[in-house]
C-alpha cells in the first residue's frame, strides 16, 4: 500500500538504527523517551521497535490512548444514557470493553441496551435519520484527531434539523496532559515522541511550550517503523547537539499550522471545560471539550439526566503511574493474573494501545527478561493479532 | 484511537453533503471531504488526492513532495551504509 509500504522497509530501518546506535555511544548515558501517542505505542509493540533499539534508550508509554484515559464516572454515565428505553446508543467499538464502575457497555448491551458499534459518527447521523422515532446518542471520545470529524456531523445534523440526534462529549486535549506530565516531578524525561494525526489537526506550534519552558525536544512523528525510528534518531541528534527544539518528522501529514478548517469546525461546535477527570491523571484543568450552547439540542449530558459521579480508580489498579511512566505494567501487582485483557480491571488493558494490554500480547521477553522479571513466565502471550482499532478497524 | 489510513480519492458522490470515495489499498469507501476542501481547493478538484482517513473523514492531503523527501533522505543513508 502506498505510503505505508516504504516506510516499513527493512534495509532502511537498519540503517535508522545504525546511526541511533552512533548518537547512543556518543551520548554515553541512558536516556528516556516518552511516545505520547496510544497509536504509537501500538506500533512500537507491534513491530518490536522497542527490543531492537539500543538498552540505553527507555520508551516510556504516555497518556495518549483517549480510551485508557476516560474515568469509570463517565462510562457509568454513558451506560446510564444507554439505558433509556428509547435510545440507541452508537460507539466506536474501542468503547466497548472500558470498564465503568459496575459494568461495560458490552455488558449492558448483552442485558438489553440497544448499543452499537460504527466506524464513523456519521453513520451514527444516519441512524437517527432512519429512526425518527428514537433518540440516537453518539459517545464522542477521543483526541484532536477525531474531534473535528464529531464537530462536522453536529454541524450536518443542525443543518439537516435532524433532532433526534446528539453526542456525550469525552473529547480529550493533549497540550493541557502534556503540561500536567510535565510539571509532574515523578517524571524524568529526556524527550518527546510527538502524536502525529493530533498535530495534523493542531500543527506544531502549540508544543513550543515544551522546548520553550521545559527545555525537552520534541519530534512529531508518523506512525511506521521507519517514522518512529526516524524521530528517536531526530531526537538524539537534538540531545548531542542540547538543542531542545519542536521538530516535525511527519511532515508529509502535519503542517505547522495544522488544518484550519478542522479547528474552526471544533471551536465552532465545542468550548473547553474548566476541568475534566482523567483516569489515573487526575482532574486537569481546559482539557476536555464540551458542546457550545449554541448546539446545546445535541448535547446528551443536557438531554438526559446522567449520574455524573465521580468514582475512584480500582485501588489494584497503576494505570496512573504507567501513563506517567513511573512504572512499567509488569510492576502492576495484578497484571496478568487478576487484569488480562479479557478481565481487565484498569484501561490500560482494554485497549490495544494501552501499555498493559500491549505488554500482555506483545510482551518483550529479552527485554523483560534482562530485568529480571520473575512475573512474566507466568504469562502465556498470544500470537494473535491486536483488535485493530481506529480507523484500521 | 488516533490510526488514519492512506488513500486516494477517485471520484466525487455529493458535493453538497462533501462525500466522495477513496481508494484504501484497492478497497473503496465513501468519506467525508469537509477538512480538506476550501477555497483555494475546491471539491471537484480533490479527485487524485492523497488523503489520510479517520473515522470516514478526509483528515488532510499527503504532501507527496515531503513524503518523496523523506523517503529519498532515508536511502541515501542506507546507501552510505552499503
Ligand atoms: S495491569 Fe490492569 S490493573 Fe494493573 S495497571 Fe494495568 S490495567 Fe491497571
Amino acid at each position: 500500500m502506498k505510503y505505508v509500504d516504504e516506510f516499513r522497509e527493512p534495509q532502511k530501518a537498519e540503517a535508522l538504527l545504525h546511526e541511533i546506535e552512533k548518537l547512543c555511544q556518543i551520548l554515553g548515558k541512558p536516556i528516556k523517551l516518552m511516545e505520547v501517542c496510544g497509536g504509537h505505542t501500538h506500533s512500537i509493540f507491534k513491530y518490536g521497535i522497542e527490543e531492537i533499539l539500543p538498552d540505553t534508550i527507555e520508551l516510556i508509554h504516555g497518556p495518549g490512548c483517549p480510551v485508557c484515559v476516560m474515568p469509570k464516572g463517565r462510562l457509568d454515565d454513558a451506560i446510564a444514557i444507554s439505558q433509556n428505553p428509547n435510545v440507541i446508543f452508537t460507539t466506536f467499538g474501542d468503547a466497548m470493553r472500558v470498564p465503568g464502575s459496575t459494568t461495560t457497555l458490552l455488558q449492558a448491551r448483552a442485558q438489553g441496551a440497544d448499543i452499537r458499534m460504527v466506524y464513523s459518527p456519521l453513520d451514527s447521523l444516519q441512524i437517527a435519520r432512519e429512526n425518527p422515532d428514537k433518540e440516537i446518542v453518539f459517545f464522542a471520545l477521543g483526541f484532536e484527531t477525531t474531534a473535528p470529524s464529531t464537530a462536522f456531523t453536529i454541524l450536518q445534523a443542525a443543518s439537516a434539523k435532524i433532532h433526534n440526534f446528539s453526542m456525550f462529549s469525552n473529547h480529550v486535549l493533549v497540550i493541557p496532559a502534556l503540561k500536567a506530565l510535565l510539571d509532574n516531578r515523578d517524571l524524568q524525561l529526556d524527550g518527546f515522541i510527538g502524536p502525529g494525526h493530533v498535530s495534523m489537526v493542531i500543527g506544531t506550534d502549540p508544543y513550543q511550550f515544551i522546548s520553550q519552558q521545559y527545555h525537552k525536544p520534541i519530534v512529531i512523528s508518523g506512525f511506521e517503523p521507519l517514522d518512529i525510528f526516524q524521530s528517536i534518531w531526530m531526537l538524539l541528534q537534538q540531545l548531542v547537539e542540547n538543542r531542545c527544539e519542536v521538530e516535525n518528522q511527519y511532515n508529509r501529514i502535519v503542517e505547522t499550522q495544522g488544518n484550519i478548517v478542522a479547528i474552526e469546525a471544533i471551536n465552532e461546535v465545542f468550548t473547553v471545560r474548566e476541568n475534566f477527570d482523567w483516569r489515573g491523571l487526575g482532574e486537569i484543568p481546559n482539557s476536555g471539550l464540551k458542546i457550545r450552547t449554541k448546539y446545546a439540542q445535541f448535547d446528551a449530558e443536557l438531554k438526559f439526566t446522567i449520574p455524573n459521579l465521580k468514582v475512584a480508580d480500582h485501588k489494584a489498579c497503576k494505570c496512573g503511574e504507567i501513563l506517567k511512566g513511573v512504572l512499567k505494567p509488569w510492576e502492576c501487582k495484578v497484571f496478568g493474573t487478576a487484569c488480562t485483557p479479557e478481565t481487565p480491571i484498569g484501561t490500560c488493558m482494554v485497549s490495544s494501545e494501552g501499555a498493559c494490554a500491549a505488554y500482555y500480547k506483545y510482551g518483550r521477553l529479552s527485554k523483560v527478561a534482562k530485568k529480571n522479571i520473575p512475573e512474566i513466565s507466568q504469562i502465556t502471550i498470544s500470537q494473535e493479532p491486536l483488535p485493530a482499532c481506529g480507523n484500521s478497524r | 484511537m488516533c490510526l488514519g489510513i492512506p488513500g486516494q480519492i477517485t471520484e466525487i458522490t455529493d458535493i453538497n453533503q462533501k462525500l466522495a470515495i477513496v481508494s484504501v489499498g484497492g478497497v473503496k469507501r465513501q468519506v467525508n471531504i469537509a477538512c480538506i476542501v476550501n477555497e483555494q481547493h475546491p471539491a471537484e478538484s480533490c479527485v487524485g488526492d492523497w488523503v489520510l482517513v479517520h473515522v470516514g473523514f478526509a483528515m488532510n492531503r499527503i504532501n507527496e513532495k515531503e513524503a518523496a523527501e523523506t523517503l529519498k533522505l532515508l536511502e541515501e543513508l542506507a546507501e552510505a551504509m552499503g
